[in-house]
C-alpha cells in the first residue's frame, strides 16, 4: 500500500492567493502566508504555488514573494509561473521550494528540462500540462495560462516531456477548472497510460469522492485541487481545509 | 549554534526556518571559520551527486569537513543528498563520495520495485531500527517526506538506523558515531520532522 499524495493548488496574483473557473474570473481568497500556515497545521501533503499570469504577461518569478512563501512550509512545495531559464530555476530553489513546474517555456524549449535535471534531479522538474477541447471537440494542449492553443495531443505531447526528461507530469483540465464537477478522468486516464511518470491530475474536484475516482479509475499517482481546499462548499466563502483521510493505492 | 552547511545544492531556507519554529539557532554559511565553530552541522542537498561533490572539492569544503567530522568528531547531520555523499560511492554519475560510512549508494533496483515509479516521490512511513537519539519521542512508524532516485547501501546492520519499504526494504537512515543521514527531508514533514531536528539539536559532541 502507498499513500497517495493530495495536494493543495494555490493561485499566486499581486501578492494574493486567487482562485479561478475555467481558469477565468480571478477571485481574491487570502494571504498566501496565512494560507500555508493553515496547510501547515493540517499537515498537508505537498503544496504547488502558481503564479498563473506570469507567462502571459511576459514577467519572471517574484523571487523575493515566493521564498517568503516557501520558508513558511513545512511540507514539499512546487512553484511555477514565468520561469524561462536554468538560473530562474536555481532561484526558485535557492528560495526553498522543491520542484519547479514548467509550462509555457516547453513550448519553445524543451531541453531546460534536462538542464534543471542534470543540476537537481528529474524528480525536481514538473511539467505542467493544460488542456481543453477545442473548437472541434478535441483535446488540445494550451499555453500562456490557457490562452494560447499549441494543436498538440495531451498524450503526444506528454510522451514528449518524458521522453526529455520530466520528473512528473501535472495534467490540468482546464474545462473543469474551478466547476466542482469532478476530474476529467478520461484525460487523466489516457495521459497515466501514456508515461511512465507520475501524473498528478488537477481541475473539476469538489470532494473526496472526486480524488479517489483520478487515482482508481484515472491512474493518477496524485491528486490536486483549487477550490475544493480554499471553499466552504461550492459558491460559498472562504474556507481552507484539507481531508483528514488518507488516501492508498 | 546549528551551521547549515552551504555548498551551492538545495533547500537551505526550509531547514533554517524549520529550525526557527522549534528554537533552535542556525545559520547557512560557507565559512569555514562559522562552520569549524558550529557545535552541530546540517549538510543538506538536493540534486546529483556528481554535482555535489565537485561543489564540495572546489570550495575547499572537503578537507576541512573531513578533520571537523572524523577527527573532531562533530555531530553532522546529512539530508537527501547531503546523507548520500557521505557514503564512499555513487552510481548517480558513478563518482566517489565523502566515505564516512561504510556504505554505497545506489539507484532502485528494477527487480524490487515491482512496477513502482523512480523516483520515489512522497510520504512514506518509516520503519525505526535500533535505538538513536535522533529517534527519541517518535511514534512507532512515523511518516516522513521522500523524493529520491537513489538510495543507501549497507552492507553492515549495525549502522542502519531506520528502514522503509518501496517495492523492497532499503536503508533510509544511518547513524555512525556522529554521522548521522536521512533520505528523507526532515524539514517538508511537519511534527515528525521538527522532532527529529529538535533530538539533532540537542546531541552532544562526543568526547
Amino acid at each position: 500500500m502507498s499513500q497517495v499524495r493530495i495536494i493543495p493548488v494555490l493561485l499566486l496574483k499581486n501578492g494574493g492567493l486567487y482562485k479561478t473557473v475555467r481558469f477565468k474570473n480571478a477571485r481574491y481568497v487570502g494571504d498566501p502566508i496565512n494560507t500555508v500556515k493553515i496547510f501547515n497545521e493540517k499537515e498537508a501533503d505537498e503544496l504547488v504555488l502558481l503564479d498563473f499570469n506570469a507567462s502571459q504577461e511576459k514577467r519572471g518569478p517574484d523571487f523575493k514573494k515566493i521564498s517568503e512563501i516557501a520558508g513558511e512550509a513545512f511540507m514539499p512545495m512546487g512553484y511555477g509561473g514565468g520561469i524561462r531559464t536554468l538560473d530562474d530555476a536555481k532561484r526558485v530553489f535557492d528560495g526553498g521550494f522543491e520542484k519547479v513546474v514548467l509550462n509555457s517555456i516547453l513550448f519553445e524549449d524543451l531541453s531546460i528540462i534536462e538542464q534543471i535535471g542534470n543540476i537537481y534531479g528529474a524528480q525536481a522538474v514538473v511539467a505542467s500540462v493544460d488542456v481543453k477541447k477545442s473548437l472541434f471537440g478535441k483535446q488540445k494542449v494550451y499555453g500562456q495560462s490557457g490562452t494560447r492553443g499549441s494543436g498538440l495531443d495531451p498524450v503526444e505531447w506528454v510522451r514528449q516531456l518524458e521522453g526529455a526528461g520530466a520528473g512528473e507530469i501535472f495534467l490540468n483540465s482546464i474545462d473543469r477548472d474551478g466547476t466542482w464537477e469532478g476530474y476529467d478522468i478520461d484525460l487523466v486516464r489516457e495521459v497515466s497510460k501514456a508515461v511512465s511518470l507520475p501524473v498528478i491530475a488537477c481541475g473539476g474536484a469538489g470532494n473526496i469522492q472526486d480524488l479517489k475516482q483520478a487515482i482508481h479509475e484515472g491512474g493518477a499517482s496524485a491528486v490536486a485541487a483549487g477550490s475544493m481546499f480554499v471553499y466552504q462548499k461550492k459558491g460559498m466563502g472562504v474556507l481552507i481545509s484539507f481531508p483528514a483521510e488518507k488516501l492508498k493505492i | 549554534m546549528l551551521a547549515i552547511i552551504n555548498y551551492g545544492l538545495g533547500n537551505l531556507t526550509s531547514i533554517q526556518n524549520m529550525c526557527r519554529r522549534i528554537g533552535v539557532e542556525a545559520m547557512i554559511t560557507d565559512d569555514p571559520v562559522l562552520i569549524g565553530k558550529a557545535e552541530r552541522l546540517i549538510l543538506p542537498g538536493v540534486g546529483h551527486f556528481r554535482k555535489g561533490m565537485e561543489n564540495l572539492h572546489a570550495s575547499g569544503l572537503k578537507p576541512f569537513l573531513d578533520k571537523l567530522v572524523l577527527e573532531e568528531k562533530r555531530p553532522i547531520l546529512g539530508i537527501c543528498l547531503g546523507a548520500q555523499l557521505m557514503t564512499k560511492h555513487s552510481e548517480e554519475g558513478d563518482v566517489e563520495g565523502l566515505g564516512w560510512v561504510d556504505a554505497n549508494t545506489i539507484r532502485f533496483r528494477e527487480e524490487g520495485l515491482k512496477g513502482l515509479k523512480v523516483p520515489h516521490m512522497g510520504w512514506r512511513e518509516i520503519i525505526l531500527q535500533g535505538s538513536n537519539p535522533l529517534w527519541e519521542n517518535l511514534p512507532a512508524e512515523p511518516r516522513f517526506y521522500f523524493v529520491h532516485s537513489y538510495h543507501f547501501d549497507f552492507q553492515r546492520a549495525d549502522e542502519v538506523a531506520a528502514t522503509a519499504v518501496y517495492g523492497a526494504e532499503f536503508v533510509c537512515a544511518f547513524r555512525k558515531g556522529n554521522v548521522y543521514g536521512t533520505q528523507f527531508h526532515p524539514e517538508k514533514s511537519h511534527k515528525f520532522g521538527m522532532k527529529v531536528l529538535e533530538n539533532f539539536s540537542r546531541i552532544k559532541a562526543e568526547p
